[in-house]
Formats: C-alpha cells, structure tokens, sequence
C-alpha cells in the first residue's frame, strides 16, 4: 500500500500525502488505493486556483472584512497562571505594522533532557531571568551631606541569582565612572570622587544605578516556569531569541519568540515569514474567526519575499510597488510625484489602480488576456 | 486611414519637471493682467479668464480650439515672473544641490575617483537610494572644493524658503545661476535625471497657468460670480508680479523690491501648498483657507482618492430593502417605480422589431415601455408623447431602445459597507410592487444586511460584456462559497433553521398536511413522499434532497445524521448542516451537483422551514424562562457555593495566606481566582438550565438548532447575569476603596465588584443595574474605536495586496512580475474551491470503499 501511494508523491502536496496514509483503513484493496488515489488526483486538480485569479485581493477581504469583530482589548490570560499578551486587533496592527518595539515581546524556551522533565526548573528560569541592581536592593539611604549611596543588598537573591558581590561591584565600578564602589557584607557604598556635588546629580544617580544591568539575559524581565503537557517550558516576558539560544539546555529547535525582527534577525527570513503565519493565526483563533490559513501566508509572503520584513505601510510593502499611481493612491501623493518627476520614471501602468484611475480594463482576472482591438473612431 | 489595433489607450505615464521652455511651448496665452472680465462680463484678452485658455460660459467658444463649453478641454497659458522664485515643493531638492555642490565652480563636492566610483554604481536601479544617501552624507563634510579649492560653509535653510551660505542670504537668482553651472555627469550622483530635470527648473522663471476648465467660477443665485480657489490666488500672484515689474523698471529702491519679491514668493508658494508649516495659510476673506494645488490633490476628498480611484455612476437605484422569502435567493425584487427609471439598451433587429416598437408605444409612463432611443450615431431621443409617431417611423435595425427593466434583467446589488466581494452580487431582476428592494433572507449573510431600515443600491448593467461578465461571475449562485473559509456563507438562518430542525425532529402530519407544505415552498413533484397516511418531518425534509445523495454527518450535539439515496435516516437538521459558515450538508450538496441546483434546494430548505414555523406558531413567552421550584433551588445553591468560595479567598487574602501564582501579584492572584469562580458559577447555571428546562420550550429550541442565541443567554435571563468584566477585570474605579457608595469601604466581595446575581426575569438591583452600564458603554466605546482602526488596516492590505494576483504558470506575482509565491497557498488549492480548506479526503475513501 506504501508503495502504490509512493508512486503519487510529487503529484499531490506531501502534507496530503500524510493525511491520506492516516485516513485509509490497513486492509484496503490494491485496486481501491489506486482508485482513490486518482480521485484524490483528480479532485486536487480541479481545486487548484485558476490564472488570473486576484488571490491578494481576495486575502485582503478575507482578514479585513472579520477584523471588524475582533476585540480592541489588549488584556488576555492564556491560561490563568500565565501572563498577559496582546491579542486581538492591536496585535494584529503591530504584526502587520511589521514594529519594532512590539507591546508584549514574550518567548517560550523548551527545555532539553533532563531539564524539560523538571529538573533545576526555578533555578535555570532565574539564570535566564536578567537582573538589574533593583532586583537586589533592600534598602537605599542616600547621604546627601558626603555625596554617598548606601545600599543595603539583598544577599539571598544575590546567591540564588549565582551573582557574585564582586561581580556586583565590578560591573558597577565599570558602568559608573568617576565613582568609587565599596561593599562591607552587605552594603554596598557608592561615592563620588569629586569633591562636591549636587544634590540632584545624586537622585539621580539612585535611579541610574537601579537600572544597572547585572547579569542574566538582557531583556528577559519576567521568568516563569510552565508545564505545558508532559514538559515543562520556561515562558518568559521580554525577548532575546539570540542569547537564549547560546545557552546549552535550551532546545533550539522548539524555542519561539513573538518578535518577528528577532527572529529574522537570528534565524532568517524563511523562519521570520512562519512566525507571522504563526503568530497572525494564533490571534485569529483566539477571537473564535474563521480565516483560511492561506490567505495569511500570502500576507506573510509579500511582507517577505523581497527578503526583509516589511510591514503594511507606506515606508513598507506600499513603498515597493513598481507603480507611482498606485502608491501615490495610497497615501502622501505629492511626494511620490516630486521623487518621481525628478528620476523621471514611467508608469508603465500594471497594476490595478492606475488602470481604474485612467478608465481602462484592470490586468487581472478577465482583464488579463491580452486582446488587441481596434479603436473605435 | 490605417486601422489601428490596440491593448490600452494609454501604454504609460512619465513623469518629469517642466522646463521654462516646455511651460513656453506649451503655453496658447500669456497672462498680464490680474483683470477677469471686463465691463460687459467678458473675459478680458490676457486676463486669468482669457478666451484662449478655454471657456467655462455658455455660448463662449475657445479661441484656441474652438470648441465650446465641455467640448473644450483648456489650455494652459503662463507668466513671466519679475524676479525667479523657489518652488515650495523643492525646497528639499534645492538644500541637496546647494550643499552638494561647490559655491564658486559648481561641480559636485567629491574627489574625482570618488566620482568615478559612485557613478559606475549608482545606476543600478535598487542600491541607487542608498548610493545617493551615501554621497551624501560624504559630500556634507566637504569643507573645501576639490576642484577649484574654494571654501565651502554649510548651507541653512530658513523655512520655508530662504537659504543661507555663510550665514547670508542667497537669492534665487543666485541660486539659479549656480545650478545652471552643475553639470549633467554630477546631476546622476545627486540621483537625479537630468534627460528630465534641470536643478535650475526647480526656481520658476516662467509660471504655468491652468486652464480655466480646471478653476471653473460659479453663478450665484444673485448674479454674483464666485471665483474659484486657484483664480484668486492666482490673481494675486499676477497683481504682485506686475507691481514688482513696475517697481523694477521705475528703479524703486532695493528694499520695496526685496518686499513685493517676498510677497511673489510667499503667493507663488500658497498656490501650491497652502499648508506649510512655517507660513499662514491664504484665506478668503471670510476666514476660510484656500484649497490650493496640494489640498487639491491629497487625502480622502483630493482629486486621486476621491475622484480617480473611485467613480461615480449612472443607471443605478437607492432604496430601503424588506425580506421575501418566496422569491428566489438569486432575485432582487424591484419596485415599478425604479424599474421605469432604470432602463436596459436592446439593439433593434429585423428578428425583435415588433416587440421594440410595442416599448416605444407605451412611451416612459406605463410599464413595461421606454425611456429613450438612440441612434446609430450616438444621439439620444426621448420618448414623448409628442415625439413617439415620429420616432416609431424613424426606428430601424442598428438604432437602440432604452428599454425598461423587465423580469429576468440583470442587476448588481450591493450593501454597503462592501467588505468583501460578497457585498456586490448579481441578482435577476423581479419587478414588484410596492417601493422597497425585496429580497430572500438567505443572502442577508454575505451582504450582513437586516430590516431595520438598511438601504442597498442597484446597478444596472449597460453593455453585453459587463452582463455576461456580471452573470459568469457575479451571480448569486457562484458566490454560495466563501472564498475566506470554503464553507457556505449563503445558507439558512434564524427562522427556517428552527423550523427545519422542528420538522426533522420529531413533527408528523397527515399527507393532505404535507402535500400543502410542500406545495406551499413550491415544490410540485410529490411522488418522493412516501404512500402512507401518516408522514413524518423528515420524510417531507427528504422531498427535497436528490434521490442519489448520500452524506454523513454529525449534528451540533454531536448525533449522527444520516442520509441515505436521498432519505434522512437519522439526525436532526440544524444549523451544523444548514446553518452558514458551517453548512456541511449544503457544502457537499455543492460539491456533488453544482451551484444551480443547491441554491434551488436551499431555496427550497429555507422555505420549508419558514413555512413549518408558520403552519405550527412560533413565539417566545415568559413560561419559556420557568424552571420550577427545583430548578431555581440549584440555582441558589451554586450561587451560594460561589458566593462562600469567594469570602473564604478574601479571608485568606486578609490573613495573608493566600499564595500567589508565578508571576503574579497576591491581589492578582485574588482577582483571578475570583473570576475563575464566578464565571463558573454561570456556566455550571447554564448546564442545570439545560437540564431543568422544558426541552419544548422555543428559546431552548432556539438555542439547540443553533438559530440563535446560546445556553448562556439562556442562564443569563432565567438564573444569573454574571460578573460584568471592564477591561478583562472585575469593577474597581468609582469611589475611593469602592465602587459605589453603597457599599463598605475594601469590599472585595461579589456583589460590590460588578457580580450581579439574578437573571433578568427577576430584575437588577440598582446597582446591579449601574455596572451592566458600564460594561455596556464600554463595549459600545470599543465598538466605536474599533471601527476605524480595522478600517484602515483593511485598506492597508487591500492596497498592498491588490495587484498580487496567479500567473499562467501558477505562480503568485505582483505587479513588477516577481514572484511572492511558487504556488498559492503552498499547495495551489482554491479556497472557495475546497471544502474548509482541504481537500476531503476521508469522503473519497468512503465513497470509493463503499463501491
């Protein structure tokens, strides 16, 4: 039977393929494979989409038409426990904006033997988790009178962060110069090696030491250890795809951010596209829609096929179009007119737009053969 | 002469600047005069309304071509301007240039290898940006002229239009004479073509004047003239250029000159934006600003949007639409009022003559007749009274009678908002009486129109190739599957779901009983009923389904339904099978006999269901809502249950014991348990509903079929409302530590925060009664955003999608002809071809094992 479907490869996508080894029952007739192999062929055939067919057009309507029924909320909880993630029209917005700050950045780590079982859960999940001074304060005195901040640290986190004090005062000694930085046990002394200084300087110094980058992965606020089935993962806020991705327990290949820069950035365009696939779906889903997951990947296709990502806007996709008429329909037409006029570029009118502003028949669909007629005097 | 054979009228656009010899050229008049008219209301020669640059009266004609008014598309005519001035909308370009280039020899401020090495890459189409981005940048910190060694000081710019070089103040004459100067080689590094643009061009020596067609004045009812926007300022402009000539040639002194220069400048840039930051906009002595060049042009209202990217249209109807679903779905029911107004052009023939003339006989006033003829060359004729006798002798084969519509025309009907292509389908024209659109319920779906007042338009095809384009493509019948999900969207609903499920459930009638129903949907072959006394819902629900159909299926309580060789042997109809956007009956129906036969049938389905409802009553009554004494027990208790789970978390919360989740604040973990609880209340209500209610009671019927509405609205009316959420979270703001004053101060409990705790039948409390306001104005405030946000992200895509379409080879390209996808969809299938986005391959096994 493997074999009789074998022959069919290449005729029919292999997901299909897949499908069919699943749906058939074992004891079915060599003749009954065959014939419902060519079925398949035929019915594959007959539903593929004809040339000419407008598919963007059609994607457009398809994601635009039920975006009116989806949420503006941005709050969501995916399961009690965990955290909130934008979803619904605004995370839409910002995948389609192509942004590159996005509101939740947010990153599901998958663990590898043993750790995924639940091994050292809590104890990797803080080493990933970045860590800033104000993570190990307990207390702050500034003495204004002597120019000094005493901070009283807490010593557990310290530990179970596997940060060292002197490390501490290291990268503090590192990131504020023109200071001296002492630590006795636990409080930690910072004071400035100029004589005087004014008192507004010193606040504001409290809040830029608090800021100070410790240890951990940059960007990774909030851990948070999560058992999703059999395993157990670390979901995290705050992304850094490409940090996360040196550290040797984590499972490179399941791990998932939400940031389609980041992505592209570390993994590549290809990985890029299906993450806005990915990511555009899940919304969908979520809102209880019902959009073919085609008309998505076309969407994903064109913000990447020229090899970055591009979002839907005027700087983005809208910017590439071949036509001056068409971008100039969309938004800012006086500017592309004067970049326009001073190359001297020609429309060559062939795309939609321009050919409805002209009052001419549109080169798709049953615009597209190329009839050649006389002109009517 | 020569025929010639064509694709598009017009191959292509260039775009380019006009040159002051071009604007010359071009030119048919020269304007010297800020004058209009004269005395007599005449059109003054070399004034802003010269006969030459067009006519904009009756009766006037052209003098340059000679055509009248509408027939004559304009003319342009120019200035000379006393003293050069900058062009607003180049101000940009002309920083480049001067920062660019040298301030005493012109050349470009690059070494000249670097000249040799940019401009061997500067040409290639896609890095050319960056190139000329990067030059720049390079040629920015040049503080010496490599090639005459002249000091270079950065040019500033004062906005709008004054440049600064050594902080002094350059003219546009200077300007001028400097860009003169670049050569065409240094003009490709600035990323500009010179075949097409000189810098100098970008300071106006000569101003284009449009022709009057473009500016048109209007009449008010008093006789007064009301100039158009671009006429006054362009007035302006022609005063001040005369008076700066004057002054030039009396020798006035410098600084009167430098002022009305100003002045030029400041009229010359208003006329082509007039909303420039850094100047007051012109306004019209009523305060109003002017709409100059750019506001012409730009935004939703300007000339491309507005005008260009959408059209206006003839021959077609407005009104209020109304349901009739004894009509087909692919019919539209149009008043005879509006079918008497619209009208079809039909081609007299030898074959068709006689009936032609009977429309011409009964003239525009009386149904079925005609509005107008139209003569082989074109010329329109209306049908009077007085002219009839006439033209019913002058008709032969090749004239055109616009004829009324009649039964079977064709129409594009649409509802606006047309979100998808579904809002603009092809109907058959039915003439009715009355003045409302008709049409069946069943397409209410894709046009998502209701009754309450909803307007929709009609468009009356003119031509064969639209009709038949309308027809093939557009008909209701070819639009049954929604290309965004490939299941039905044109499918039952409301009424005839619950009567068809009602039907198929469990109802018997006599035989003389079904015969009239069936007879009632129109239906005429009763031979598929079986010949016995008593026929049961099913069996008159099996009339209707082909004899050689067979599914398999499930209903929405997950029961099987079967049907056999056209028989119903198992299973209820509901809206799993019938209903849109799941519709599997329907989808496979489809897929076996075509879409003509499935919108007969479902035209047939719908009916019958209506007409079932009919013949048995349907109505909703309060005694829906009981539960009994048993019911209404369990109902406290749950509440009770909840109520103390709840006071138990806010005591451990007090106490400190309440542990919170990762990642989570202890009040967070409060709230959200709380939430947990409470939203369970309800639904655990909405099961003992189900349980307890009279399982004949309509609004369960309602519910069940899948018509409308859910157990939860249900449980809502009879048992509890349930926590009003704002923002996904229990109600907190008001008072400070409450909601209302009606409550203690930290009451975290149910009731203080939103939870409000009977049905509807039994009433809201006050305050219940002012937090279900608040979450209803907050679902109304979201409506209200979320409308415009989706729409403009909707006409993002469509404008960055639209010209991506299959190409012959399969493959899915853009406009420019690259490949976005190697096949559509990654495996080439047609949504609205498959069945919910794939092919079924499970039916096809069935069928072929079956065999």
């Amino acid at each position: 039977m493997e074999l009789d479907i074998k022959e069919y490869e290449g005729k029919l996508p292999p997901k299909m393929i897949e499908e069919i080894k699943g749906h058939l029952p074992a004891k079915t007739k060599k003749s009954d494979v065959k014939k419902i192999m060519e079925r398949i062929c035929e019915e594959y055939k007959s539903s593929q989409v004809e040339p000419g067919e407008s598919v963007g057009i059609i994607s457009a309507e398809s994601i635009g038409e039920p975006s009116t029924q989806m949420t503006l909320n941005t709050f969501h909880f995916a399961g009690v426990q965990e955290m909130n993630v934008t979803l619904g029209l605004p995370r839409i917005i910002e995948i389609m904006d192509a942004r590159k700050e996005i509101k939740t950045p947010m990153m599901q780590i998958y663990l590898k033997e043993p750790y995924c079982k639940g091994k050292d859960i809590k104890d990797l999940a803080q080493r990933i988790k970045e860590n800033k001074v104000r993570d190990f304060i307990k207390e702050i005195i500034v003495e204004l009178t002597d120019n000094k901040i005493d901070i009283k640290i807490d010593l557990q986190k310290l530990k179970s962060s596997e940060t060292k004090d002197v490390v501490l005062v290291k990268t503090l000694a590192k990131s504020l110069k023109g200071y001296n930085v002492k630590i006795e046990k636990d409080i930690l002394t910072i004071k400035s090696k100029a004589k005087s200084e004014n008192p507004s300087d010193v606040y504001k110094l409290k809040e830029k030491i608090k800021n100070i980058y410790i240890s951990g992965i940059k960007g990774v606020y909030q851990v948070l250890p999560v058992k999703r089935g059999e395993e157990f993962i670390i979901v995290t806020a705050g992304s850094n795809l490409k940090e996360i991705m040196k550290l040797d327990f984590v499972d490179k290949v399941r791990t998932l951010s939400n940031d389609l820069h980041e992505i592209n950035a570390v993994l590549g365009i290809e990985a890029a596209r299906a993450s806005i696939i990915n990511e555009t779906y899940k919304v969908i889903e979520n809102q209880g829609l019902n959009i073919d997951i085609r008309h998505i990947m076309l969407v994903a296709d064109t913000m990447c096929f020229s090899g970055a990502v591009k979002g839907i806007t005027r700087y983005g996709v809208v910017q590439q179009k071949s036509s001056i008429l068409a971008r100039a329909s969309f938004e800012t037409p006086i500017k592309h007119f004067i970049e326009a006029s001073l190359i001297g570029e020609v429309d060559e009118l062939n795309s939609v737009i321009e050919n409805v502003m002209l009052n001419q028949p549109i080169p798709t669909g049953t615009g597209m053969p190329e009839l050649y007629m006389k002109a009517s005097k | 002469m020569e025929p010639e054979y064509i694709y598009k009228k017009i191959k292509s656009i260039s775009f380019g600047v006009l040159s002051p010899k071009v604007i010359k050229d071009m030119s048919v008049a020269k304007v010297v005069t800020p004058e209009l008219y004269d005395k007599e209301g005449y059109p003054v020669d070399g004034g802003l309304m010269d006969t030459r640059l067009g006519v904009i009266d009756p009766g006037l004609i052209c003098k340059t071509d000679g055509l009248k008014l509408k027939d004559s598309l304009g003319h342009f005519g120019y200035i000379e301007l006393a003293r050069p001035v900058i062009h607003v909308k180049f101000v940009k370009n002309i920083l480049a240039f001067l920062r660019g280039t040298c301030r005493e020899c012109s050349r470009i401020l690059l070494e000249d290898e670097d000249i040799e090495k940019y401009k061997s890459t500067v040409n290639k189409g896609k890095i050319k940006k960056v190139v000329v981005k990067e030059i720049s940048v390079k040629v920015a910190k040049a503080t010496k002229c490599p090639h005459c060694k002249e000091k270079q000081y950065k040019v500033k710019i004062e906005k709008p239009t004054t440049y600064l070089d050594n902080e002094k103040r350059i003219s546009p004459i200077e300007i001028r004479t400097r860009f003169e100067k670049i050569t065409d080689e240094d003009l490709i590094l600035f990323g500009v073509n010179h075949k097409v643009v000189r810098p100098e061009w970008m300071i106006l020596t000569l101003m284009a004047i449009p022709p009057v067609s473009m500016r048109p004045s209007i009449t008010l009812e008093s006789g007064e003239r009301s100039e158009d926007d671009l006429t006054h300022k362009l007035g302006d402009i022609v005063r001040i250029n005369q008076r700066l000539f004057e002054n030039i040639n009396a020798g006035a002194p410098e600084i009167i000159i430098e002022d009305l220069w100003d002045l030029l400048q400041y009229h010359i840039t208003t006329f082509f934006d007039n909303s420039i930051a850094q100047i007051p906009p012109a306004r019209h002595r009523s305060g109003q600003a002017l709409k100059t060049i750019t506001g012409r042009i730009k935004s939703k209202e300007g000339r491309i949007r507005h005008n260009l990217a959408g059209k206006r249209t003839n021959f077609s109807s407005r009104t209020v639409i109304s349901p009739d679903s004894m009509i087909g779905l692919d019919e539209v029911g149009v008043p005879k009022q509006v079918a008497m107004k619209l009208s079809v052009p039909e081609r007299i023939t030898e074959e068709n003559k006689e009936f032609m003339v009977k429309y011409i006989e009964k003239g525009p006033k009386s149904y079925p007749g005609a509005n107008y003829i139209v003569r082989p060359d074109g010329k329109k004729k209306k049908i009077t009274d007085e002219t009839k006798e006439q033209l019913l002798e002058e008709i032969e084969p090749g004239y055109q009678v616009e004829r009324h519509l009649l039964d079977g025309d064709i129409a594009i009907f649409n509802r606006q908002p047309s979100l998808h292509r579904m809002s603009m389908m092809c109907h058959k024209i039915r003439v009715l009486p009355f003045k409302t659109f008709r049409l069946n319920p069943a397409v209410c779906a894709p046009y998502n129109a209701d009754f309450d007042g909803d307007e929709m338009n009609l468009h009356v095809p003119q031509t064969e190739e639209a009709r038949a384009e309308a027809e093939i493509l557009m008909q209701v019948q070819t639009q049954l599957i929604s290309p965004r999900y490939g299941l039905g969207i044109i499918a039952c609903n409301q009424d005839s779901i619950a009567g068809n499920y009602l039907l198929t459930r469990e109802m018997e009638m006599d035989k003389k009983e079904a015969i009239r129903l069936l007879a009632s949907i129109g239906v005429e072959d009763f031979s598929n009923l079986p010949n016995k006394d008593i026929i049961t819902g099913k069996e008159v629900f099996s009339v209707l389904i082909p004899n050689d159909f067979s599914f398999n299926g499930k209903s929405r309580d997950g029961n099987k339904v079967i049907i056999h060789n056209g028989k119903i042997k198992e299973g209820t109809m509901d809206s799993a099978n019938l209903g849109s956007g799941s519709g599997l009956l329907i989808r496979t129906l489809h897929k076996k006999y075509g879409p003509d036969v499935t919108i007969k049938i479902l035209g047939l389905m719908f009916r019958l269901g209506i007409k079932t409802l009919l013949k048995n009553g349907f109505t909703v009554t309060l005694s829906d809502l009981d539960v009994g004494e048993k019911g209404t027990n369990e109902f406290q208790t749950i509440l009770k249950d909840a109520e103390s789970m709840v006071d138990e978390l806010i005591k451990e919360f007090y106490d400190g014991k309440l542990v919170a989740f990762p990642g989570r604040s202890v009040e967070e973990t409060l709230e959200l348990k709380i939430l947990g609880i409470l939203n369970k209340a309800r639904n655990d209500s909405g099961k003992v509903v189900l349980k307890t209610i009279n399982k004949d009671a309509h609004t369960i019927v309602m519910s069940s079929s899948g018509a409308r509405g859910n157990i939860i609205n249900l449980a809502q009316m009879i048992a509890v409302v349930g926590q009003q959420a704002f923002r996904g979270q229990r109600i907190e703001r008001g008072y400070t530590d409450r909601t209302l004053s009606c409550f203690e101060k930290k009451d975290l409990g149910p009731s203080a925060r939103g939870f409000i705790r009977d049905g509807f039948k039994k009433g809201l409390r006050p305050h219940e009664f002012f937090f279900m306001a608040m979450t209803g104005r907050d679902s109304l405030m979201d409506t209200a955003l979320r409308t415009p946000k989706s729409g403009y992200i909707y006409r993002r895509l469509s404008n960055a999608l639209q010209d991506i379409k299959v190409e012959y080879d399969g493959t899915v390209r853009n406009a420019a002809g690259k490949i976005v996808q190697y096949k559509y969809g990654e495996d080439g299938v047609d949504v609205s071809k498959s069945e919910g986005g794939k092919i079924n391959i499970q039916r096809i096994i069935e069928k072929v094992i079956t065999e």
